[in-house]
């Protein structure tokens, strides 16, 4: 094929602890270590793994959000992507409103393939797959941990509930990873020099003339209910007894 | 009055508790209407387990053999097609509704909602984001329909004390042969499901092999609880898949959980903060699981877990 999208979101960083504002209105992300989210990564070093086993001539990466998107694109660039796409949009888009922008890009490259995290571990909304796929009217094959490519099909070995699903999809199609897909690559120094002479396209997303979806309204942000510290017990006996005075056995 | 549609999570044979559980939360929606569309390529065994959920109001079949196993891509167009005159789409949130609702959401031209965790009103819903450390209050736009994915360790299945009609459904839809189904390997075992496992016994990176796991497949087998494992035990190969437990694993709430040699990450803590009892035995005394467990045993699991296994005799 000839070329692959892949989606990189900007996240607060997954060791972080968030904070919420003490008005409740969202999460604190002033001075918050920032990075791709990690399926994002997964992503992308398997479209680069595709494009090095010559099964694709470019790796295309696109993000939505503000400028500050820039440094996730360049650290895909830095990956090895060919060059970067990112659509600008001041204020938070929403899922679907992602998904049509997106398919907005698809239409321009006509990728033969997108792979995109299967959830943001920030809102963990876990939804822009299947919605651009649907819109695109093409397969998705989510929860992905294995890839095979074979002329104009794929073979998707799927995490389930239950178990290993193998589905078989035409392409085009939608992929989203699971963490067993692949063990995203390090990034070298010489390689962030070489990103920052890599292509990296703005574009505003009132330019690629998306309906806005009805957003939904973000009402609170509160912390979840504390668990209550419990006790420290010896040994198995006291264990056993502890466990009998709860009545779990 | 809302109406609420829900589509029915099954293997073909019997329904998941995944769907009773979606029945439940629907039902804290003031008056609601539920019916249940079970999208089969037999319908009779599933559509009369549905129809035995309290709170149902009709159970709606389409038989097709395309339907034979849960495609999103081929379930989708089949939902929007049935779901003209709800006001509410609602599928649980396994692998089966994460892969399916948000593809029906986005032909219906709405977001979805992920992962309700509890109900505000007809439109609002709770609903946990970063690994459950921050719990959202969203509310739908009002017209349009809403859809959304119920979080499992949030509810408690319904009851079946019901006698729901079954009607067949007419679906006119436009079902896609782009994709298609090949196998499904699954561990089966004679264990509990992890997901409805009133005691689950869970190990991680510490067991340090495959083989040592059997110490604790041994004590579950004592307890007759579901096995899980953590992110790191998963990704070193010592367990498959399907039983990690966690932000991106399952998310389970057991009466019992024991965490064995699991240091407790942010992300494996979300998987189980809905548990009744937490018990963990690590030998690291200053492993974050000590801050949720309600039971502590510091010390060597390879030690405590046969002891306590010897005990339970």
């Amino acid at each position: 094929m000839d070329k692959i999208l892949v989606g990189l979101k900007r996240v607060v960083d997954y060791n972080v602890r968030v904070r919420i504002k003490a008005d409740g209105t969202g999460v604190e992300t002033d001075g918050v270590k920032m990075s791709i989210n990690p399926f994002d990564e997964i992503a992308l070093e398997e479209a680069l793994r595709i494009k090095e086993r010559g099964d694709a001539t470019e790796v295309i990466v696109v993000s939505i959000g503000s400028s500050e998107a820039q440094q996730q694109l360049r650290t895909g660039l830095a990956m090895g992507a060919d060059r970067a796409i990112l659509i600008k949009a001041n204020q938070p888009t929403s899922a679907l409103s992602r998904a049509r922008a997106l398919l907005a890009i698809v239409n321009r490259e006509s990728p033969g393939l997108v792979i995109l995290g299967k959830q943001a571990i920030d809102n963990d909304n876990s939804q822009t797959g299947p919605m651009l796929a649907a819109l695109w009217n093409r397969p998705q094959a989510t929860f992905a941990s294995k890839l095979e490519l074979d002329a104009n099909k794929a073979r998707v070995v799927r995490e389930v509930d239950v178990g290993l699903e193998t589905i078989e999809i035409d392409l085009p199609a939608v992929i989203t990873t699971d963490l067993r897909l692949n063990e995203p690559r390090y990034v070298k120094l010489p390689d962030i020099m070489k990103a920052k002479k890599k292509p990296l396209e703005e574009i505003p997303l009132e330019d690629l003339g998306v309906a806005t979806a009805p957003a939904l309204e973000e009402v609170h942000f509160a912390p979840p209910a504390e668990r209550q510290k419990g006790v420290m017990v010896d040994d198995v006996a006291g264990l056993i007894a502890a466990l009998k005075a709860k009545g779990q056995l | 009055m809302s109406k609420v549609l829900i589509i029915a999570e099954h293997d073909g044979q019997s329904l998941n508790q995944s769907t009773a559980k979606t029945v439940a939360c629907a039902a804290e929606i003031p008056g609601a209407s539920i019916d249940v569309l079970v999208l089969a390529d037999s319908a009779t065994a599933v559509a009369g387990e549905a129809a035995r959920l309290d709170s149902v109001n009709r159970v709606l079949t389409v038989e097709n053999a395309a339907n034979a196993n849960p495609l999103a891509a081929v379930l989708a167009p089949q939902v929007v097609a049935l779901a003209a005159g709800y006001s509410h789409v609602f599928g649980p949130t396994t692998t089966f509704g994460k892969d399916l609702m948000p593809r029906v959401a986005a032909l219906l031209g709405v977001n979805q909602i992920s992962d309700v965790m509890a109900v505000v009103d007809s439109h609002t819903f709770k609903r946990p984001i970063y690994a459950g450390n921050v719990v959202l209050t969203v509310r739908a736009p009002q017209g349009p329909l809403v859809v959304a994915t119920v979080r499992m360790a949030s509810y408690q299945p319904v009851a079946g004390n019901n006698q729901a009609a079954i009607e067949k459904a007419d679906c006119a839809a436009e079902i896609p042969s782009h994709t298609r189904y090949v196998d499904l390997k699954s561990g089966s075992t004679d264990r509990p499901d992890l997901q409805t496992a009133a005691k689950v016994v869970s190990g991680g990176r510490a067991l340090a092999s495959a083989e040592n796991f059997k110490i604790i497949f041994e004590l579950a087998d004592k307890l007759g609880a579901g096995v899980g494992a953590s992110r790191a035990a998963v990704d070193a190969g010592y367990v498959p898949n399907e039983m990690q437990v966690g932000q991106t694993g399952k998310i389970i709430a057991p009466d019992l959980y024991l965490a064995i040699g699991i240091s407790g990450a942010i992300q494996h803590l979300t998987g189980i903060k809905d548990a009744g009892t937490i018990v963990a035995i690590n030998k690291d005394a200053e492993a974050p699981i000590f801050e949720v467990a309600d039971i502590g045993l510091v010390g060597d699991l390879f030690r405590i877990v046969p002891e306590l296994t010897a005990a339970l005799k």
